[in-house]
């Protein structure tokens, strides 16, 4: 069982899509195994014959743990199969005591047949071998990572213009063309492996990477000052692992909803649009670009200040909660974001998700509107310092000069790590938060 | 619609034109009194006369020049070459008369005439006899090559060739003469130059082609449907009008292609198409297009080693093959 995730501890098969006594060629695909997170492609390390399968479907199995054999057709592998067996229960009795049988962290689920008189001794070997092998995520990139040894990625022009077109990075996809060319096929595969179709072009394409990338630090360290230290230990005691508290404001949203309108038009004989939420995460990543000390992580020792904003959008999915993540928000246009959002979203509630989509966020967005919430208080995702839950846009009778008039008002609650942010820094940063949704021109500023 | 051979589509053709307009003549080879050496004007000499069609002797040079000065002042000559391979020894008049002189006079003088005959490979007729000519008339501008392939087309294109006012060469196929097929009874049925004809339709990939090896290209893609490929088949038609737009439709829709020929590779007809396609279809190819041609070799007079040195089915299929990457 391969790490498929960074936090992966044990996989589910869910399918094998490889029979016993199959052929089976480095880079197929070969079972369909179920994460923490999403349901995963594992792909064979080795060419050969499927010879032996050990964990069936449905059937769970740690990272490390052998699951089945690929080897010569004629190949004796009953000692491999021995050894395996041996292996895996050595591995559930004795887990976390360096078992010489498994490797921590990633083997290769498949083990090559190799001869060898000592079948325990073999598959330690093969595990030493493939080690180097393992992909922390999708097992496709580090075939794919060979291709680009002199930084060109070769593709036809149409397999090109078909992962342009449809977002999927080149750098991801195996080839299985001529010296590694990407061809048509290995495209439309990797597209089905994480379909992003909606019929026609109702989501618009989405430009593989953002228009202006930062140089410099992605971070810096703060260490802790005794009053911070002071403030987390109290704080922690007083109130759990993350010590919360809540600062609601609310934002009248006339000027925003006008925006979106007018964008809207703009984007309409594009066949595409934007919703009040991509204005709102827009909006939040400029007012955390002046607000550096709320974009940041808790790391117990230190705070990380991050000098880019990744938000982390809450979305729904069957049973539970995911944060797809929209990377240097602040660098991109709404629509931009909102075609984002729409299909890693889309891809969430299917599962097909990658780690580092969900991963990485400095900062996380809840929006409960759409369900006719007024106002909430979202949990904090550690290590991050905030989190903004989003309500509703009402409209609201509101007294201007003397008359009642009505407004649409919205409110938004922010969720504050108090090791990290004070109270008097969250609402600075609400402050200018509201100011950008009152006037959304200060987003340009 | 009756079935009827490729010879006579083309005899049909000529003597409807003879019929309609009085200026169209034949003169060649034995065209006259012998019927024709293949036989494709049978039956003209008795019914249009002596003056409409014309034995000439054998010097290619002389009757096409003939032949283009009688279009010069007015007269729709159809010159018959007994092959193409002989009209090497005409090709001063053609390229440097027929082609240019509208171009030279300043529009002032068009050549509307038909050199017409089979071009191409038979069977065993030695390497000075089995040549592949279009090269030699598509390179200069100013000439129009047509190629078709089955008796309809062989009709309705010559009636067309006929009633152009360009000059326009007319290569038939020797082993196509006795093929049968469909043709419009339409007594005006003609079809346009300049416009190709998917000959069969199948979206994995296209042979493109033209003349007698759409017969082969027909072939080769019912091998490839037995592995469950299906091919595009386009038949070019007219090489000179061509039809670019059908070329880079079918490219775009099966992004993959190969150009299918009887001639040699070396600036062969496919070169001039694969060039087409990489600058105005770049983007719609998974693969390059690769050319199956004749062994650039003068063709052998062996029975065996003739029939390996022409392109067939097999090497079609397999180059459709390796564009799939299968």
């Amino acid at each position: 069982m391969e790490a498929l995730s960074p936090t992966m501890e044990e996989g589910q098969v869910v399918k094998w899509l490889r029979s016993e006594g199959d052929g089976v060629s480095h880079g197929d695909v070969i079972a369909e195994i179920e994460t923490d997170k999403a349901t995963m492609e594992l792909t064979a390390r080795g060419d050969g014959v499927l010879r032996a399968i050990l964990v069936p479907e449905g059937g769970t199995a740690p990272v490390g743990e052998v699951i089945a054999l690929i080897g010569e057709p004629d190949e004796d592998i009953s000692e491999l199969q021995a050894a395996a067996v041996s292996a895996a229960a050595a591995s559930r009795s004795g887990r976390g005591e360096g078992d010489e049988t498994t490797a921590e962290g990633g083997v290769a689920a498949a083990v090559e047949g190799a001869a060898a008189d000592d079948g325990a001794a073999a598959v330690n070997r093969a595990a030493g071998a493939k080690l180097a092998d393992v992909a922390t995520g999708s097992p496709a990139v580090s075939a794919a990572a060979d291709e680009a040894i002199d930084g060109r990625v070769k593709a036809s022009p149409v397999a090109r213009r078909l992962a342009a077109d449809s977002g999927v990075q080149l750098a991801t996809v195996s080839g299985s063309g001529p010296a590694g060319r990407i061809v048509k096929r290995d495209v439309e595969a990797a597209i089905e492996a994480g379909p992003t179709a909606a019929p026609g072009r109702a989501t618009p394409p989405m430009p593989a990477a953002p228009v202006l990338v930062p140089s410099g630090a992605e971070f810096e360290d703060i260490p802790l000052s005794q009053m911070r230290k002071t403030i987390a230990r109290r704080l922690t005691q007083s109130i759990g692992p993350v010590p919360h508290f809540f600062l609601t404001i609310e934002v009248d949203m006339g000027r925003a909803m006008e925006a979106r309108a007018t964008i809207n038009t703009m984007l309409e004989r594009e066949g595409r649009k934007i919703s009040l939420n991509d204005l709102i995460i827009r909006a939040t990543a400029a007012a955390l670009k002046r607000h550096p000390a709320c974009n940041a992580h808790w790391l117990g020792d230190s705070i990380r200040r991050f000098n880019r904003v990744h938000i982390g959008v809450a979305v729904a999915v069957e049973d539970g909660l995911i944060t797809p993540v929209i990377r240097d928000a602040d660098l991109k246009g709404v629509a931009h974001i909102g075609a984002e959002i729409r299909e890693l979203a889309g891809r969430a509630r299917e599962k097909r998700l990658q780690p580092d989509e969900y991963t990485g966020a400095t900062f996380s967005i809840s929006n409960l509107g759409m369900f006719g919430i007024h106002e909430f208080t979202a949990v904090i995702n550690p290590p991050e310092a905030g989190i903004l839950a989003v309500g509703g846009v009402e409209q609201v009778p509101v007294v201007e000069a003397g008359e009642v008039v009505v407004r649409n008002r919205m409110k938004l609650t922010m969720s504050c790590d108090h090791r990290v942010i004070d109270g008097a820094l969250g609402a600075a940063f609400l402050s200018t938060l509201k100011g950008m949704l009152e006037e959304p021109a200060a987003i340009l500023v | 619609m009756a079935a009827i051979t490729y010879r006579d589509a083309l005899n049909q053709a000529l003597a409807e034109e003879m019929e309609r307009d009085e200026n169209v003549f034949l003169l060649g080879e034995e065209v006259a009194e012998y019927d024709g050496a293949y036989k494709v004007s049978k039956g003209l000499l008795e019914r249009f006369g002596d003056k409409r069609v014309k034995d000439t002797p054998i010097s290619e040079l002389g009757f096409a020049g003939l032949g283009i000065g009688a279009a010069m002042v007015g007269l729709r000559p159809v010159v018959e070459f007994m092959t193409f391979n002989f009209s090497f020894l005409a090709l001063d008049q053609v390229i440097n008369t027929a082609s240019k002189m509208l171009s030279m006079s300043g529009g002032q003088i068009g050549i509307p005439m038909v050199f017409r005959g089979p071009s191409g490979a038979a069977l065993q007729l030695g390497a000075q006899h089995s040549q592949a000519c279009e090269t030699w008339y598509l390179h200069a501008p100013g000439i129009k090559v047509v190629t078709p392939s089955t008796p309809a087309d062989a009709k309705g294109l010559l009636k067309a060739a006929i009633r152009d006012n360009d000059p326009v060469a007319f290569m038939e196929g020797e082993l196509l003469y006795n093929v049968k097929g469909e043709v419009p009874d339409d007594a005006d049925f003609v079809i346009p130059l300049g416009v190709a004809d998917l000959k069969r339709e199948g979206g994995d990939v296209s042979i493109i082609t033209h003349g007698p090896m759409v017969h082969v290209a027909l072939q080769a893609a019912a091998h490839l449907a037995k592995d469950g490929i299906e091919a595009d088949v386009l038949d070019l038609r007219s090489l000179r009008p061509l039809d670019v737009d059908a070329i880079l439709a079918t490219v775009a829709k099966t992004n993959r292609a190969i150009y299918l020929e009887e001639g040699w590779p070396y600036l062969g007809v496919g070169a001039q198409i694969v060039s087409i396609i990489m600058e105005e279809a770049f983007d719609d190819l998974d693969a390059p297009v690769l050319r199956v041609t004749q062994a650039d070799v003068p063709l052998p007079y062996n029975k065996k080693l003739e029939i390996w040195a022409k392109p067939g089915a097999a090497r079609a299929v397999e180059a459709c093959k390796k564009v799939l990457y299968v």
